[in-house]
């Protein structure tokens, strides 16, 4: 035998094992995150999206199935849910913030989920977007994991979910600081506020990079708007399908 | 540490435990942060010794999760080679309510936030 075919035996045992995916994840993982601290954090050079693009990649390649991937991934995957509780510290620990502006806080927490949900149902009903897509961008300002499940309720594919949030929030922390410029916001907490509501963690990450108070009104924005929107959209959408019908 | 990640654990579990029985259209794990939040607001004012310690390690060990957030969408987000179709005809559409959406979002959000917050500023 030779040893091509040697390690073509090794590659299929290998591909076969729970734990050459799970090691793949994270050395993927922790190489984006290294290009995207040796790069300053810019934006476009988000580590899960450079991680998911790799890993799909390779998988594709090789032609792996995604079922056997996720045999391995899963053990990450499963982090998610714990991790969600794990957001109310955030909260918990800014908590006196929100006392301190809690009328600005929590009008425009609803007044802000309501137009993100608004207006993204308005822009993607008038590009003619099919409902399983309309309901699979809808809650795409949240962070990953609550947007995932919040798809997953309503109808939508969670996995699209996932790639379209981390997309907000890349878009949201690229594009935030010009366009709060080009509308005049001033107000530190006002801007931080709104990163976090429109681009969750991503966003929230980046105010805090650029500007302190920003960065603690970004991350209580981030929480409140995941709890708030988590309430309302299946709320409005079993309430409009009970109408309908 | 160990008791911080059984409490989380349990938490979520009463989350989704919660979530079944009253047929709630909110996922279980938010359930879950609402159920931490309280926990944690009800017991602010407590100082045992054992319960502040309890409060510290939670707080650790959950910040500990959330620094490694990101990694924990990889694994979902790489299934969108499942559906790769449905992404390639309508991405271009799918682009635009991101950007149109989240840039009228941001301005939207700032404008109500920073007018209210003037407004209490000045009276």
């Amino acid at each position: 035998m030779g040893d091509s075919a040697k390690l073509y035996q090794v590659w299929v045992y290998l591909q076969a094992e729970p734990l050459f995916w799970l090691t793949l994840t994270i050395g993927a993982y922790l190489f984006a995150d290294k290009v995207y601290r040796a790069c300053r954090l810019f934006p476009i050079l988000n580590p899960v999206a450079i991680s998911i693009i790799l890993i799909s990649t390779c998988l594709i390649f090789f032609e792996v199935e995604y079922e056997r991937y996720f045999e391995g991934a899963k053990f990450i995957h499963f982090l998610l849910g714990p991790a969600t509780v794990a957001l109310a510290i955030p909260i918990y620990l800014n908590w006196n913030i929100v006392l301190l502006a809690k009328k600005a806080i929590l009008v425009s927490v609803f007044l802000g989920v309501f137009f993100a949900i608004s207006v993204t149902y308005a822009i993607a009903f008038f590009l003619g977007l099919d409902m399983i897509t309309i309901k699979t961008l809808l809650p795409r300002n949240v962070t990953a994991p609550i947007a995932m499940g919040i798809s997953e309720i309503i109808g939508g594919v969670p996995s699209l979910t996932a790639i379209i949030t981390i997309l907000t929030g890349i878009i949201g922390a690229a594009l935030g600081t010009f366009v709060l410029d080009l509308f005049r916001i001033k107000n530190m907490a006002a801007r931080g506020f709104a990163f976090g509501l429109a681009s969750h963690g991503i966003g929230t990450a980046r105010a805090m990079a650029k500007d302190e108070e920003a960065g603690v009104f970004a991350a209580v924005a981030m929480g409140l708007s995941g709890i708030v929107t988590a309430v309302m959209i299946p709320l409005i959408f079993f309430v409009v399908r009970d109408l309908i019908h | 540490m160990l008791v911080a990640i059984f409490i989380i654990f349990i938490l979520q579990l009463t989350g989704e435990a919660l979530q079944k029985y009253f047929d709630l259209a909110i996922p279980g794990p938010v359930v879950g942060l609402m159920l931490m939040l309280c926990t944690l607001m009800i017991t602010k004012s407590k100082t045992h010794p054992s319960i502040i310690s309890l409060r510290t390690s939670i707080i650790n060990t959950s910040e500990q999760l959330l620094s490694y957030l990101s990694l924990l969408f990889v694994p979902i987000g790489v299934g969108v080679i499942m559906h790769l179709q449905l992404l390639e005809a309508q991405l271009l559409r799918i682009l635009v309510v991101i950007v149109v959406g989240t840039i009228c979002t941001m301005i939207f959000t700032s404008a109500v936030f920073a007018k209210i917050n003037k407004a209490k500023d000045n009276g």
